[in-house]
């Protein structure tokens, strides 16, 4: 069991806006790119998050070595249920996930 | 005509690198850009009309690129003034560049656009079906847009360009789009759509699409087939991979940015290192469609009192859910007792740092942290209740027991009075398009001739 962190060099997330979030996975590498495009099914990182599957917009870019998720926050930026204003934290989940 | 726009950094009040922008300006910029503010602090800004940076901070940059300006001979646009880019925004900053033009002698032409939409207008709107939701989007009525202490339209391209028209020298650009101050002129001067949006959103964070992403100065060429992106910072570069790279940021879509009057799509862009420093995009499509600008709005969801204990009693750091859960009934029912107010009409929220107080029910980890920090958050309709709930749920929080027959604990409040008023809580109430027929129709500009 490794952690997408030991893989990947760099796992970071952010608001798209206030509506969105957007976790990046920057693997630096092909053979990483390959293994964690293998490794990442769309359904386990949807469900990491509690979100369902449909509503996950994926993109492996192999031009970058990345794997990129996008998602409607479940709660909006800054409503009074919001626990972390930019969504910066939310990478540490995917960083740490064992393949 | 090739245009070169220099962009002093990703946003005003975060710094830049004076010898870098010293070095931009004797490169004979044709516009000097930078952007003032954004979403990403949350809700409070535009809710408020006011900035989140310090005015301080604001006038000392601002002065610098005033001189910058002078200097260059070339208009200097913010956009999305004060953080929000609401009207009092637009004229806390315009009070801002008066001052600066006394204490630095100059005689300047000042065009302010307002982005500030009245409800009545996007009421309007709605019943005529020209308000579209975008994914996710909040409910709207004309109650709730009245409801909304400020709502405004990100303008695009060509509502800047109707600025520089009017030949300003600054111009104080309300809600903007991030990208429009920077692409209004190379489009206006025939240069390629495709680059000219597609340079814009790679320089409008500043160097964060360089390897020195805090270095600040960056310089676009934009030109018939492209664009070229040039850090600089010493030391800095812009490669393909740090240029290409910058498109995942922020962005939900990777390789489609929409904006008003249609969308860009960098899916075949091609680029290429000329150098160290420098890289070369061409490929850009830029796709025309409906012309829609986005709105944003903020309403007021209540008022906010908050206190923090700290538990250190391994105890209680052991049992903090539980005991936050226990006191939470507790504090229900005493409420209903005292205050004779039912739970629907306010919200207590324990947020247990050390244990999930970012990820909450995300949270997947858990460990035997040494103190758990307590953060109540209470939310109420008035001030004047939250601050009267914090103050019933003081004691308690401060001495609450685990179990019956057992001495009080008393908890770690770090400052008296405990609890902190927060003023209202404001939230996003609006994620969607309006569309027009002429562009300047929901948009407003003044031009002031201000001398020392």
């Amino acid at each position: 069991m490794t952690q997408v962190s030991e893989i990947a060099y760099k796992v970071r997330s952010k608001n798209a806006g206030p509506f969105w979030v957007t976790v990046d996975i920057f693997c630096g590498t092909p053979e990483a790119f390959a293994r964690l495009r293998e490794g990442l099914k769309t359904e386990t990182v949807a469900a990491l998050y509690h979100q369902p599957t449909q509503l996950l917009k994926r993109f492996d870019i192999a031009d970058l070595n990345v794997i990129k998720f996008s998602f409607p926050r479940p709660v909006i930026q800054g409503h009074r249920s919001d626990r972390d204003m930019h969504g910066a934290q939310w990478a540490t989940l995917l960083a740490e996930m064992r393949l | 005509m090739p245009t070169r726009v220099l962009i002093p950094s990703g946003v005003l009040c975060l710094g830049f690198d004076r010898e870098a922008l010293a070095r931009g300006v004797a490169m004979k910029p044709d516009l000097i850009a930078i952007d003032g503010g954004s979403t990403d602090s949350g809700p409070w800004s535009l809710g408020a009309g006011q900035s989140k940076y310090a005015r301080s901070v604001t006038k000392s940059e601002w002065r610098e690129l005033m001189l910058a300006r002078a200097e260059a001979g070339v208009p200097l646009v913010i956009g999305t003034a004060g953080t929000c880019g609401a009207d009092a925004c637009v004229d806390w900053m315009f009070d801002i560049t008066q001052e600066l033009a006394t204490e630095l002698g100059q005689s300047v032409k000042v065009a302010r656009l307002y982005s500030g939409q009245p409800a009545a207008r996007i009421t309007q709107a709605l019943a005529a079906g020209r308000v579209k939701p975008l994914t996710p989007a909040p409910e709207i009525s004309s109650d709730r847009l009245d409801q909304m202490t400020n709502i405004v339209a990100l303008a695009g391209a060509e509502q800047i360009q109707a600025a520089l028209n009017t030949g300003a020298d600054i111009i104080i650009a309300g809600r903007t789009t991030d990208t429009a101050i920077i692409a209004a002129l190379p489009l206006m001067r025939g240069d390629h759509a495709g680059a000219a949006w597609h340079g814009a959103k790679v320089a409008e964070c500043g160097a964060l699409c360089s390897t020195n992403p805090t270095s600040g100065v960056i310089l676009v060429d934009f030109d018939e087939t492209g664009f070229t992106v040039e850090p600089l910072a010493t030391g800095a570069s812009c490669t393909p991979h740090s240029v290409s790279a910058h498109m995942l940021y922020e962005n939900s879509d990777p390789f489609i940015l929409y904006e008003p009057g249609g969308h860009l799509d960098v899916t075949e862009t091609r680029y290429l290192a000329l150098d160290a420093r420098r890289t070369r995009a061409t490929g850009s499509r830029w796709v025309p469609g409906r012309y829609t600008v986005k709105l944003e709005g903020a309403r007021a969801a209540g008022f906010q009192t908050t206190l923090i204990a700290v538990l250190r009693d391994a105890h209680y750091v052991a049992n903090a859910q539980a005991w936050a859960d226990k006191l939470h009934g507790f504090l229900d029912a005493l409420i209903a007792k005292r205050m004779g107010l039912d739970p629907a009409s306010y919200d207590l929220d324990f947020r247990l740092i050390g244990v999930n107080a970012a990820l909450g029910a995300m949270e997947n980890r858990s460990a035997a942290p040494v103190e758990v920090g307590v953060l109540l958050i209470i939310t109420a309709q008035t001030q004047a209740l939250a601050a009267e709930i914090g103050k019933l749920a003081n004691p308690h929080l401060l001495h609450y027991p685990l179990t019956e027959n057992e001495e009080l604990p008393t908890f770690a409040f770090p400052y008296s009075p405990a609890q902190s008023d927060r003023g209202a809580l404001y939230e996003f109430a609006l994620n969607h398009v309006l569309e027009l027929d002429d562009p300047m129709s929901a948009f407003r500009l003044t031009v002031t001739e201000v001398s020392p």
